[in-house]
């Protein structure tokens, strides 16, 4: 057997679907029916698992610190906002396609910029890039709405067929189908040997480059792609909520998310979606304890994650899990194993 | 014309304020290689110590100040000692996550104690109104500042250039293992530079209530600007990170005074085209390894 199919069978091995992950996306759709009176925060956790998921494939897979994120996902939310407020693009799922391209498209622009220099660099240039779009959104607040935000934004039904109800069934279901699929897509596009190509770049780009990667290319593209992904995921918040504010570019919400990728996991796609539900119920629970400084707990969280280390604590999280898991599957199924804890 | 000059002289002291605040950060981020984003907590400590002892307990605004620098250098080799100098070693993701923890603890500690609306410092009536130089209107606030300032940075360029602890600093910087050969205690050399750091920017926060404005955000506010001065001045020396403040003093009042509506647009822009264009900053040599 050659070194290549070797890569090959073993890369095919890592993208077959297991019993796991099955259950993880019947879990899901469980809760959507289980819990009719949690419509809302459910929409907000899968929106937050969407957003996660494009952060992650660019810190998990090819090693990009970016604390900008919300860049991408203001974009997409007022792209989404001013379709559907002048009536543009009416339906709600061409709206959505389209405001994930045009976040792609500053994300391709912007991956240029990104792209050089080291991770100091990186993370000012993406910081600047996101404080510039809210800088820019201010200004022109005859557009944006400026402080208060685009109002009045009416929804047109589903393709059509579902109108956006009150209660936020309709909204939920719809972004938990938009996350699903944008998932498969990603799964798809990091077992493949693009995607391998990516850790290997993130691993060594020295190397990379040698074995004939071509670097910034994968780069750039990978980049484009998550601001594509986080476009979607600004696109289905101004859609579910029916609202864009100049806060979708703040600083809190890229630092939150990357609280939310750190939680659930570097690396392995589900570590976003999973962060995203531990994030939204930490957040429940502490605003229950002190609704007006939960942000100390959360910073505590940071803090307590980092000093006991990233790996270790996914190692602990994932011990129960994997040991039911093993007793059903009976053998070395690690359903979920950060990638950076992987030998 | 001389609206031209007091606009200068403001933003002169602005950028003396910024120096200040910043130039610890310019040890830890470019020295050290530590992305330290909670800098600006420091900086509000030293500011609701000196708000409180002058406002409660009425000390004189002058005797404050140096219990400002003393306390944040405290509670930063209080912090550096348990926290910070575990995570030298790890991945700039660890250490971005880390301060942004404890930024989001200091915001919302200071807002459980203090309350959240902005807190003035009572200033003695000597620091208050303008004189009126050859024509020019020049705040006795602003002018005490570039005074301090002015000695402060003069002071570091001396202990820098002239002391044995600068040259063991610029040793440890150079090549901490070649420091630890020659038998300087690097550890000890960045703990006594973190505090002394932490204690600037403790009085660049004292300093700076009255003009830019003091309030439990003030961390977040403020990152960015302490981010720009170091990231663009690079770290080689203590000029790069004096002269890129004192040009972002002046851009950032100009701007706000000239073309208030895009004056934050220009900064950010000019601070992404500076980065591509000289990633290791306008005066760096050695920015980040």
């Amino acid at each position: 057997m050659t070194a290549l199919s070797d890569v090959s069978t073993h890369a095919m091995a890592s993208a077959r679907w297991r019993i796991s992950e099955v259950a993880f996306w019947v879990l899901a759709l469980a809760c959507a029916f289980l819990f009719p009176s949690r419509y809302l925060i459910m929409t907000d956790i899968v929106r937050l698992g969407l957003f996660a998921l494009s952060l992650d494939l660019i810190l998990g897979y090819a090693g990009i610190v970016s604390l900008g994120h919300a860049a991408f996902f203001g974009v997409g939310a007022y792209s989404a906002g001013l379709l559907a407020l002048h009536g543009i693009i009416n339906e709600p799922v061409i709206a959505l396609v389209a405001a994930g391209l045009v976040a792609a498209v500053l994300g391709f622009l912007t991956s240029f910029l990104v792209i050089r220099g080291v991770d100091l660099t990186r993370l000012m240039v993406t910081l600047g890039i996101a404080l510039l779009l809210e800088a820019l959104a201010e200004r022109f607040s005859d557009i944006t709405g400026g402080t208060d935000g685009l109002q009045g934004i009416e929804m047109q039904p589903i393709l059509g067929l579902f109108a956006f109800d009150m209660f936020g069934k309709t909204g939920l279901f719809y972004s938990l189908i938009v996350l699903f699929i944008l998932f498969l897509f990603a799964r798809r596009v990091v077992h493949s040997p693009f995607g391998l190509s990516l850790r290997a770049i993130r691993n060594n780009p020295l190397r990379a480059a040698a074995i004939g990667i071509p670097v910034n290319r994968r780069l750039i593209a990978v980049y484009a792609l998550a601001a594509f992904y986080a476009g979607i995921a600004g696109a289905l918040f101004t859609q579910t909520t029916a609202l864009a504010s100049l806060d979708v570019f703040s600083f809190e919400r890229s630092a939150d998310l990357m609280l939310v990728l750190v939680i659930g996991g570097t690396g392995y796609l589900y570590g976003g979606l999973i962060g995203a539900v531990v994030f939204k119920m930490l957040q429940e629970l502490f605003q229950s304890i002190t609704p007006q400084y939960w942000l100390f707990w959360i910073g505590l969280v940071l803090v307590v994650i980092v000093m006991v280390g990233r790996a270790r604590i996914h190692r602990w999280v994932l011990f129960v899990p994997n040991l039911i898991i093993r007793q059903f599957a009976g053998r070395r199924a690690a359903v979920a194993m950060p990638e950076g804890d992987a030998p | 014309m001389a609206s031209i000059l007091t606009n200068l002289f403001d933003g002169v002291a602005y950028g003396m304020l910024l120096f200040v605040l910043a130039c610890g950060l310019a040890v830890t981020l470019g020295l050290m290689n530590f992305v330290n984003l909670a800098h600006g907590a420091f900086a509000m400590a030293g500011g609701y110590i000196c708000a409180v002892l002058v406002n409660n307990s009425g000390w004189p605004f002058f005797t404050a100040l140096p219990l400002a620098f003393v306390g944040s250098a405290v509670i930063g080799v209080a912090l550096e000692r348990t926290l910070y100098r575990h995570l030298y070693a790890r991945s700039h993701l660890d250490q971005v996550l880390f301060s942004i923890g404890l930024v989001f603890m200091s915001v919302a500690a200071v807002d459980y104690i203090m309350g959240s609306s902005r807190v003035f410092i009572k200033l003695p009536a000597a620091l208050e109104g303008q004189i009126d130089l050859f024509g020019v209107g020049i705040g006795r606030y602003r002018l005490m500042i570039v005074v301090i300032c002015g000695l402060l940075t003069l002071a570091l360029q001396l202990i820098l250039a002239k002391t044995r602890f600068g040259s063991r600093l610029r040793a440890a910087v150079d090549d901490p293992r070649a420091a630890i050969g020659l038998g300087i205690n690097v550890p000890q050399v960045f703990a006594f530079t973190f505090a002394f750091g932490c204690g600037l920017a403790g009085l660049g926060g004292a300093l700076s209530a009255e003009i830019l404005g003091l309030d439990p955000y003030f961390p977040l506010k403020f990152m960015i600007y302490f981010l720009i001065v170091v990231t663009v001045g690079g770290s080689s020396s203590i000029t790069g990170p004096f002269l890129a403040s004192l040009l972002l003093g002046i851009a950032d009042v100009a701007g706000k005074y000239y073309v208030p509506k895009v004056g934050p647009f220009v900064i950010y822009t000019v601070m992404i085209v500076i980065l591509l264009w000289r990633p290791n900053g306008l005066f760096g040599r050695t920015a980040a390894r």
